[in-house]
Order: C-alpha cells, then sequence, then structure tokens
C-alpha cells in the first residue's frame, strides 16, 4: 500500500504513513547474541556491553508486570527485531546528507530539518526506528558548551560519564521494561549541560517508528552540573500498522545543585484503530529524574494523545534537601486507547517540594487511569506535596479512575490532594454554539480550559501544537 | 417607517383578546397579524422585502419531537421588532424546548413547520450561525465552563459573530472598553472577567452573566428562558432594569417566565400560553394577572375543547 493510500485510509491519524526507505535489521528475537550483536554493530566498550547482559540476566529472572488497570495480549518478545536502521552509503557528515525520503518524512511531521527551515530556537536530535540521525544548530550549543547528542555518540565521546551516570536513577534491574531496555536499547538522546550554563535554545528530540515489527527501545540521559538549565522536549509518531510494537524507554535525569531541568514530551504514538482497536503502540516508558542537590528542581510536563496503551510514570527522587519535583500531566485516551499513567515524589531531603497536576480526558470506549505515589521518608522534616488530579469523560462508554498512594514517614509534612471529574458535554457545546462560536473552536475552548494549568508548562512553540493536536483528537468523539 | 406604532396596534387587537376567551382565539390573533402585515406589505411592497417588513421572528406550525416524543404540537408566534413577548405555561408544556429550538439545539428534531428569523429560514443553520444573525438565548441553566474566562468567552463571541458579518473584530483594548461599559449597565463586577464562565456562580450570578452576554452581543433577538428564575427581588431587579436599557425599536425580546412578578418590572406587549405543546391563548399584559390569579386549568385544551 503507497503512503498516500495509507494516508487516506487513516485520514484521523495523519502521521500514520510509511517512509518506503531500506533499511537495515538484525533477526528477530532476543538473545545474548542479539545484545552482543548490537554492541558490537555499535563498537561499543566493554562497560556498556557488560551492562548490557547483566540487565538481560536479570530481565530473563524477572515476569512482567500486572498490576496496571490496562489489557492486552502477551507480547512476543522473540517476534520483535531489536535493531532496526536506515541503510547509509556512508557515515553522515550533516543532515543534509540524510535520505532525502527520511528528510521529507521529518518535513511532513512538521519537524523539518533543513537548516533553512528548521524550527527557530529549538536544536532537534531525530530518532528514526533505531538509530539517530543527527542533530541541528550544533554550533550554537557548541559555543554555549552544552552537549546534545545521540547517546551511540556520547558513548565513544564521553564514554566516563556514560558509565558514571547511566543506569544510576533508574537501575537495571528496576522493573521488567527498565530490564529489556538496559539489554537492548539502540538509541536516544544525551544532554550534559556544564557548570553554570543555562541552555540558550530549547533541546528537542524527534522519534519516528518506521519499520513494522521493530520496538523502540530508546535511553536518554541529561545530566545538570551545578547552577545549570535545561528545557528539553521530545516527540513521538509512528506509522498506523496492524500490529502492535512495543516502545520500551528509559528515561534518566540528574539534577544537582541549584540545576533546573524541564522535561516535556508530546506523545503522539499511532493508537491502533479507533473502531476495532488493532494495531497500536504500545508505550511502556520508564523515566525517573533525581533532584541530586541542594535547590535543585525538576519539572516533568507531558500530553499523551496517542500510543494504544501508554503505561509511564515520570517520577522525581527529592534526595537534595529543598529540592522541587513538579509534574504536570494531560493524557488524553479516545478509540479504544488505554492509559494508566501518574508520578511518583519520592521525599528524602528536608524541606522538599513537590507539585503534581494530572488533566486525564477519555472518550470513546478508552480508559484512563492516574496512578500517583507521594512517598515522604522518615528523615524528609517540612517535605510538602500539593496534587490535583482532575479527569473530564467525553461520552458515555469511556471511563477514569484515580489511584493516589501516600505514604507519610514525617510528621512535619503536608500533603494535599484535590480531584475531580467532570463531563464535557453536549450542553457546553451547544452553550458556546448560541453565543456564535464554532463547534471545532467550541471543543478546542473546552479542552484548553481544562488542561490550561498543564498547556502553560509547556515551551510556546510546542504548546499551539499540543492544543491543536488534543481539538483534533476529540473532534470525532464529541457528539 | 415601517415599523408601526405597537401601541396604537395592540389597542386595535386588544379589546378582542381580553383573557378569559376560547382559544381559539390564539388563531384569530395570528390571522389578525398576518392580516396587519399583508395590508403592510401592501402598501409599500418593495420596501418591505429588503427590510423585513419589521417581522423578526415568524414561527408557523412548529412540530418537534424528542426521542420520537412529541412536545411542540403546532406552534404559531410572530414577534415584530420593538416588542417584548411573555410565554407562560405550566411545567413541560414546552416553553423550554421552544427556546432550545430556536437556538438550535441538536437534541431536538423538528418534525415539520417553519422558522423565519429576520425573513431567513433558519432550522438548517447551526447554532452559530442563528448567533450570528443576531439571535440569542438566555438559559435556564447556564453550564459551567471550568478553565475558560468570562473574558475570553465573550471576546470570542464577539469576534467571531463580527468576523462572520464581515465586520472588523474589536481590539483587545476596544473590546475591553465595550465590556467595561456593558458590565456597568447590568451592575457585573468587574472581578466577573477573569473567572472561569459560569465555574462556581451562585444561581444568581448565573443568570446576570447571561444577561450579561446578552448586553455584549446586542441580539436582534433575545430569548429569556426562565431568566427569573432563583433570583431575589433586587437581582431581578437589575435584571430587568439591564434588559430595558437594551431594548430598543430594532430588536425584540421572547421572555419566557412561570411568574407574572418579572413581567411587573418588564412589561411585555404580548403574553402567550403554551400548554402542551400549542399556544393556547395570547393577550395582552393583563392576561399575565389573570394567569397568577386563576392559574392555567382554565386555559387546559382538553376542556376548551369540550
Amino acid at each position: 500500500m503507497g503512503t498516500q493510500e495509507l494516508l487516506q485510509e487513516r485520514s484521523e491519524y495523519k502521521w500514520g504513513f510509511v517512509t518506503p526507505i531500506e533499511s537495515e535489521s538484525l533477526p528477530k528475537g532476543l538473545s545474548e547474541e542479539t545484545i552482543r550483536a548490537i554492541s558490537a554493530i555499535k563498537e561499543e566498550p566493554e562497560f556498556l556491553l557488560n551492562f548490557r547482559l547483566k540487565a538481560y540476566r536479570k530481565w530473563l529472572e524477572m515476569k512482567e508486570p500486572t498490576w496496571s488497570n490496562v489489557r492486552y495480549t502477551p507480547i512476543d518478545y522473540q517476534a520483535i527485531t531489536y535493531y532496526s536502521a536506515p541503510k547509509k552509503k556512508q557515515s553522515l557528515n550533516s543532515l543534509s546528507e540524510v535520505d532525502p525520503e527520511i528528510l521529507r518524512t521529518f518535513e511532513r511531521l512538521g519537524v523539518p530539518l533543513d537548516e533553512q527551515k528548521r524550527l527557530a530556537n529549538v536544536a532537534v536530535d531525530v530518532v528514526f526506528d533505531s538509530v539517530s540521525l543527527g542533530t541541528t544548530f550544533q554550533k550554537t550549543l557548541q559555543e554555549a558548551g552544552v552537549v546534545l547528542c545521540s547517546i551511540s555518540e556520547a558513548v565513544h565521546k564521553y564514554p566516563e560519564l556514560l558509565e558514571q551516570y547511566l543506569g544510576s536513577v533508574v537501575p537495571i534491574g528496576d522493573n521488567f521494561f527498565a530490564a529489556l531496555n538496559s539489554a537492548v536499547f539502540t538509541d536516544g538522546s544525551f544532554v550534559y549541560v556544564p557548570k553554570g550554563v543555562r541552555c540558550p535554545i530549547e533541546l528537542s528530540t524527534y522519534f519516528r517508528i518506521n519499520d513494522s515489527q521493530s520496538g523502540q527501545f530508546e535511553r536518554t540521559l541529561i545530566i545538570a552540573e551545578d547552577n545549570s538549565y535545561v528545557s528539553y522536549l521530545e516527540g513521538c509518531t509512528a506509522p498506523a500498522f496492524d500490529n502492535n510494537q512495543l516502545h520500551a524507554a528509559v528515561v534518566e535525569l540528574v539534577a544537582k545543585d541549584h540545576a533546573e531541568i524541564k522535561y516535556a514530551t508530546v506523545q503522539n504514538w499511532y493508537a491502533g484503530d479507533p473502531k476495532t482497536g488493532v494495531g497500536g503502540i504500545y508505550n511502556f516508558v520508564t523515566k525517573r529524574g533525581r533532584c541530586e542537590g541542594y535547590r535543585s528542581k525538576i519539572r516533568w510536563t507531558q500530553v499523551e494523545a496517542g500510543a494504544a496503551i501508554t503505561w509511564k510514570y515520570p517520577s522525581c527522587i527529592l534526595q537534595g534537601d529543598e529540592s522541587v519535583g513538579e509534574f504536570y500531566s494531560v493524557a488524553l485516551t479516545n478509540g479504544k486507547m488505554q492509559a494508566d499513567t501518574g508520578t511518583k515524589m519520592i521525599h528524602l531531603g528536608k524541606n522538599t517540594r513537590s507539585t503534581i497536576v494530572s488533566k486525564g480526558i477519555s472518550a470513546d470506549q478508552s480508559h484512563n487511569t492516574y496512578r500517583g505515589l507521594v512517598k515522604v521518608a522518615p528523615r524528609a522534616e517540612g517535605a510538602r506535596n500539593y496534587t490535583q488530579c482532575d479527569s473530564m469523560l467525553v461520552g458515555s462508554e469511556c471511563s477514569a479512575n484515580t489511584f493516589p498512594y501516600i505514604e507519610v514517614g514525617n510528621q512535619s509534612s503536608q500533603i494535599e490532594h484535590e480531584a475531580s471529574t467532570s463531563k464535557m458535554n453536549e450542553e457546553q457545546l451547544f452553550y458556546l454554539q448560541t453565543r456564535g462560536i464554532s463547534r471545532e473552536d467550541a471543543i478546542q475552548m473546552i479542552v484548553n480550559g481544562f488542561c490550561k494549568e498543564v498547556i502553560q508548562e509547556l515551551p510556546l512553540e510546542f504548546a499551539v501544537e499540543a492544543q491543536k493536536l488534543l481539538t483534533l483528537k476529540l473532534e470525532h468523539s464529541v457528539g | 417607517m415601517l415599523v408601526p406604532n405597537h401601541k396604537s396596534f395592540y389597542q386595535d387587537l386588544r379589546p378582542g383578546f381580553s383573557a378569559g376567551q376560547s382559544a381559539e382565539r390564539a388563531g384569530i390573533f395570528e390571522q389578525a397579524v398576518k392580516r396587519e402585515r399583508e395590508a403592510q406589505q401592501n402598501k409599500d411592497g418593495s420596501k418591505i422585502a429588503e427590510n423585513f417588513c419589521g417581522w423578526v421572528l415568524e414561527i408557523k406550525e412548529l412540530h418537534v419531537t424528542i426521542e420520537g416524543k412529541p412536545i411542540l404540537k403546532g406552534v404559531n408566534l410572530t414577534v415584530r421588532k420593538g416588542e417584548i413577548h411573555a410565554i407562560m405555561g405550566p411545567n413541560g408544556a414546552g416553553k423550554s424546548t421552544l427556546a432550545k429550538v430556536l437556538a438550535g439545539d441538536p437534541a431536538y428534531e423538528v418534525v415539520s413547520g417553519e422558522v423565519l428569523f429576520l425573513g431567513q429560514n433558519i432550522l438548517e443553520l447551526d447554532p452559530e450561525q442563528r448567533a450570528h444573525l443576531g439571535l440569542f438565548l438566555g438559559f435556564q441553566y447556564p453550564v459551567e465552563l471550568p478553565g475558560i474566562s468570562n473574558l475570553q468567552f465573550l471576546q470570542t463571541a464577539y469576534n467571531a459573530k463580527r468576523k462572520a458579518r464581515s465586520e472588523p473584530v474589536l481590539s483587545d483594548e476596544e473590546f475591553q472598553k465595550l465590556l467595561d461599559e456593558r458590565m456597568e449597565l447590568v451592575e457585573v463586577r468587574s472581578e466577573f472577567k477573569l473567572r472561569g464562565v459560569n465555574e462556581g456562580f451562585s444561581g444568581g450570578e448565573k443568570k446576570r452573566n447571561e444577561i450579561l452576554q446578552m448586553a455584549v452581543l446586542a441580539p436582534a433577538l433575545a430569548i429569556l428562558d426562565e431568566t427569573d428564575s432563583g433570583l431575589d427581588i433586587d437581582a431581578m431587579r437589575i435584571v430587568a432594569r439591564g434588559v430595558s436599557c437594551l431594548m430598543n425599536e430594532e430588536n425584540a425580546l421572547l421572555l419566557i417566565t412561570h411568574y407574572q412578578r418579572l413581567l411587573d418590572y418588564i412589561r411585555p406587549h404580548f403574553v402567550h400560553v403554551i400548554i402542551d405543546g400549542k399556544v393556547v391563548q395570547s393577550g395582552g399584559a393583563e392576561l399575565a394577572l389573570e394567569l397568577e390569579n386563576k392559574g392555567y386549568d382554565w386555559l387546559h385544551p382538553a376542556e376548551v375543547n369540550v
């Protein structure tokens, strides 16, 4: 089927096209040989191969967890391709040498890599199937001393940083999918912000799965040294295939004294056929940040609008005294989508603060669950948490659940939790329409009103896109 | 001046329509209105066509169902520029249905009949298109729109109408000025600008917010559905004064109400009684008083038919 035909058939997911390129893949299946092969292709140092093998052996002993509020047919881990990359004739010196088909792909996705057309003030690293294709704005970054590169490149350029930090926030045996990722991760982004540097531009990675059989196991590591600042955004899409594909990423953030990391995600993986639920991405992701230093700050902002199943909890370990963790999330499910998402705020240091604002929108026959843990360790004196958890239902066949867990080990802490459930309904739309506002604008106003506190945390360039995405997703679901 | 002086017009009609007469008269009333219109048209045919001969709303034999159940069973009503009409009737008679159908609520199905608004058939139009033509519905139960500020809402609505009518949209400053004026007129405090639309408003505040919207959008026809219910006397006085300020020779008002008391503040030119989906009685303002004393039972269609 040609790209155009696919597009027409799946007009509701306009990112669902496939790029016809030649790719090189490892045979399907997972074994020590697969891992050795990945490591060999990437010419990795000894420590990394050992890291992978250790993770693989742990993974073999682990069982796939079943506690989430999502249902899916068991994944056959031997039917997945663990490495797939666009075939290249020679090594690339710049993004302009990338296969023009791929460049066109990103242009259609609204992520132009062309030097003239690139997004203003955003440095983009693009990951296509298993590999990074390159990064824009290298010069600006170099001048500021900020490193943004693929993790494969970082393995060779900064092996000591990787050896020190990889797996330091999310240990290899942390959970089933993190162990799998640690064994087979192929690419992802690496960011290093040196002491005292305020990164002058937004950093961004765009992930694209193109191959129908490959899983995507990306690994991102961001290190912000003392008194530094960085804002990072990731975006994701995939073609519409009838089979389910696994996306099991691990993201680790480390913030030192007075450092601040903002990490934003706009996730729009293919969600499967909205009527039958066939196909779509399994988005099983482990994201965790460690506020290691005094007064360090990590903020997660996520707009989860795609994927057949989303299962992720971007978390903060508030280790440094007076450190701050924030989580702002919009999770939208429609069709037959399922989402079980939320956060964990682990208060270890004194006077640590955390804020959780979660907005769940469920439509059609989808299921949307917020699950969050606020944990205050006995020594975390004066810890404070504020949680706000709102759900919006669209239609009568969807569901929204909230599972807040609170564990408090210190008397001096303060925990607040607010929750609400509302319904976007025909009455609201009719009301706005009788005032002269079109139905489309009415949906956008209601959704934006509901998500305002989260959307305003996104970098400006992406806030508008995120609003459009949410409206587009809901247009077919209301009424 | 094509709009006839409605005072003399009513005086001509009223004596024949004092309350207490048979509901058959309602039909005669409509016919009289029709004759009057035809007479007007004959006087100056060409000009009348351009100017909709002063008729804001014409409802002809309107039949409406919801989920297959008939609610309106042949409603006829005519409203001209400068007129205030009150629609009264017991619970479940179809008053609110009429209001929502006029505004274009998709929950109702129009089975037959015609609704002309400023000479244009509006039944095929979306609610927003009707609003752009100048129709306004003040809701009985205004919905809450969390996170959308009153200011943003009103400005979007105002400019959407301007855009649809190919008029230039107002800048933020210009709109703020307009809004401040109108807020003063209907005595709404400026803090309401930044609050979410109806979010956490009391019943009375919601109703006043409806009047504010009406004041900003300046419709050719405003339909107020039970705007008086849930208001204390002070609030009602404010609402009534706001409404009175907004009335002029060019627009019209349809008040749907349960009680006569709002009509002490806003005196209607006509009162119509809807029972079981039909206008069973029409008359002048005194009809409302009579209803207050006698209730609706004496007008029940079953009895009328006997």
